[in-house]
């Protein structure tokens, strides 16, 4: 197990380390110039560029750059947003809770409902239910978030009026102790809805396959001899083994799911990480946008990272067979 | 390469599944629209109305956008942005996977492990933001999306490409060929990879529906040209009237489910079709 973890870290480190080479040259390579950036529109004095230039460290050849990135963001400077002068890493920070408030109910909601469909659809060989799963992961594999996002708006916000459009709270009321939460969660639940459809896709499709193929496994077959009810066999034995599959795949997903929160909190203007990511988009805010792609690239690293521990830990078949990657 | 009966079965068996067929008609009538587009319609699609804003029914179908444009005729000019983007940037992920997971399942050993693990670090990171990252920096541009698309989500085609190879390397008739003293480079590109490539076909749709819902999110996201009207620009602009004009998101986001849904249902049914286990 020691040597397998050891083999994970290791790659982690690696892929942390290529990860932020790519993320030093999407600001240093492309077309369009950091200076341009932050001198502005207004025809600058060539000495000034220069001094810019010089001030910010992009008259040096790009390997010294590139090992002043390094070590910087070894210490956890990501440099400053062009645009507010603040920090990168704290800017960053300040919304990833904000994002993660929205994300991981939605999360743990579309698990639940994508796991309970599939053993229900499993155990019954339904038509019915089995059809069912397969549609919502058609739709929503199909559907652009954003747009499910706009819909919910149309309908219960600007027509039926039930639900606020926008925002993480009211300006005007917001209400306290339990009346915040309550203008909480009516701000949440359309947003909330939207994460957990796109979802609910990936979930479903592979509980799905995961429990049908696990109902023609020996120890169903074992289970049922020893007379277990069907219930029992379904919930304890099924459900169990069909379970790492999905986990593995909830694990391996985090990059796919921040990108549908992003996408749905634009819609909402759900003051989170796609609200930034959107203004340093208009901005041209270099630092910042890199700054969310190496924080995002590092998160999905270590959410793999952690599923292949966990998956290890449940299934002592992996760290067996495993020098290096299962 | 491809035999002439086997494409017949495939298509026969394409005409067994509903779904199936059902997508690919859609899909050959929205290349009919791509194709004729803007000829088949009364007059310039982008020429400006009168009154804008104008709701569905009544003498525009389905409304008019903020500008006075009739918003039929840029759902007809949209059609041809994510047509092109999506089966352009699929053909190209294509080919690119099918190529590196040819090459590392055939020939093995180092090269294999290396190329492995080049697409297991393009699969981990969050290709999306990178995506939009790029775009935002270089600018806007059809050729670039097309490229940032096949650039990141080769990996996934890559490895069913090299499991597939593996597969098919290991049969008797392989080892048939070979003794025939056919080069190696040549069994693999008229013998292996044509048998291996079903599966890889069947993940291309699904690569087409992927890559024209991030062209669309790109275009919602203000990525795109202003000068091209697209699906996901027009959301975009529908974005800031959602209170007063539905229609502006409701019509372009329907198009958009209804084109991916085609590619990923033909996709599903594709892959049923051509996976190893059902032909044999």
């Amino acid at each position: 197990m020691a040597r397998y973890i050891g083999a994970r870290l290791t790659w982690a480190a690696a892929m942390v380390l290529g990860i932020a080479i790519v993320a030093f040259l999407i600001t240093h390579l492309l077309p369009g110039n950091p200076v341009d950036a932050l001198v502005g529109d207004f025809p600058a004095p060539p000495e000034y560029v220069s001094k810019v230039r010089h001030l910010f460290g992009l008259d040096q050849p790009l390997p010294v750059q590139l090992w002043l990135y390094l070590v910087n963001m070894a210490r956890g400077n990501l440099g400053f947003s062009f645009l507010s002068r603040q920090p990168v890493l704290s800017l960053v920070l300040a919304r990833a809770g904000t994002t993660l408030l929205l994300m991981v109910p939605s999360l743990i909601l579309a698990s639940l409902i994508g796991v309970a469909m599939a053993v229900r659809a499993a155990a019954s060989h339904g038509r019915m239910l089995d059809s069912a799963l397969t549609a919502v992961s058609l739709i929503g594999y199909s559907i652009p978030v954003f747009w499910l996002g706009q819909i919910l708006v149309v309908i219960f916000a600007v027509n039926l009026g039930w639900l606020p459009a926008e925002g993480i709270r009211s300006l005007r009321e917001p209400g306290s102790g339990i009346g915040a939460v309550l203008d909480f969660l009516r701000h949440f639940a359309l947003p909330a809805f939207c994460i957990t459809v796109y979802y609910l896709a990936v979930v479903a499709r592979v509980a799905r396959s995961s429990m049908v193929e696990m109902l023609h496994q020996d120890f169903v077959l074992t289970a049922r001899a020893k007379g277990l009810s069907e219930r029992a066999v379904l919930w304890r034995h099924v459900l169990r083994n069909g379970l790492i599959p999905v986990i593995t795949v909830i694990g391996y997903n985090f990059g796919y799911s921040l990108t549908g929160a992003i996408l749905t909190e634009t819609v909402f203007a759900w003051p989170g990480l796609g609200e930034l990511f959107v203004t340093a988009i208009a901005n041209r805010d270099y630092p910042v946008l890199s700054g969310i792609f190496l924080l995002a690239a590092i998160a999905v690293v270590l959410a793999n990272l952690a599923t292949d521990l966990l998956y290890a830990a449940v299934d002592p078949r992996v760290r067996i067979a495993a020098g290096g990657r299962a | 390469m491809m035999r002439r009966s086997a494409a017949w079965s495939w298509l026969a068996g394409l005409v067994q599944r509903p779904a199936g067929i059902g997508s690919a008609l859609f899909i050959l009538l929205l290349l009919v629209v791509a194709l004729l587009g803007p000829a088949v319609l009364p007059r310039h699609p982008l020429a400006l109305g009168d009154q804008p804003m104008l709701p569905p029914g009544g003498a525009y179908f389905l409304g008019t956008d903020d500008l006075g444009r009739s918003v039929v005729a840029e759902l007809i000019l949209g059609v041809r942005v994510s047509l092109a983007v999506g089966i352009v940037a699929a053909l190209a992920t294509t080919v690119v996977g099918l190529l590196v997971g040819a090459i590392a399942g055939y020939v093995g050993g180092l090269i294999d492990t290396v190329l492995m693990r080049i697409a297991e670090f393009f699969q981990v990171m969050p290709t999306f933001i990178l995506a939009v990252a790029i775009i935002a920096l270089a600018g806007p541009g059809l050729t670039r999306v097309i490229a940032v698309i096949a650039l990141l989500s080769w990996p996934q085609t890559a490895r069913l490409a090299r499991g597939e190879v593996l597969r098919v390397g290991q049969l008797d008739f392989i080892a048939a060929v070979r003794s025939l003293g056919i080069p190696e480079w040549r069994i693999l590109l008229g013998e292996v990879i044509p048998n291996a490539i079903g599966p890889v076909i069947a993940l291309g749709m699904l690569i087409v529906g992927y890559a024209i819902l991030l062209e669309a999110s790109l275009g919602y996201l203000g990525l795109s040209s202003p000068a091209i009207v697209s699906w996901g620009r027009m959301l975009s602009v529908g974005q800031r009237y959602l209170f007063s004009a539905w229609w502006l998101s409701v019509f372009p986001g329907l198009a958009i489910l209804a084109t991916v849904l085609a590619f990923n249902l033909l996709g599903d049914a594709l892959a049923d079709l051509l996976s190893p286990r059902s032909t044999t």
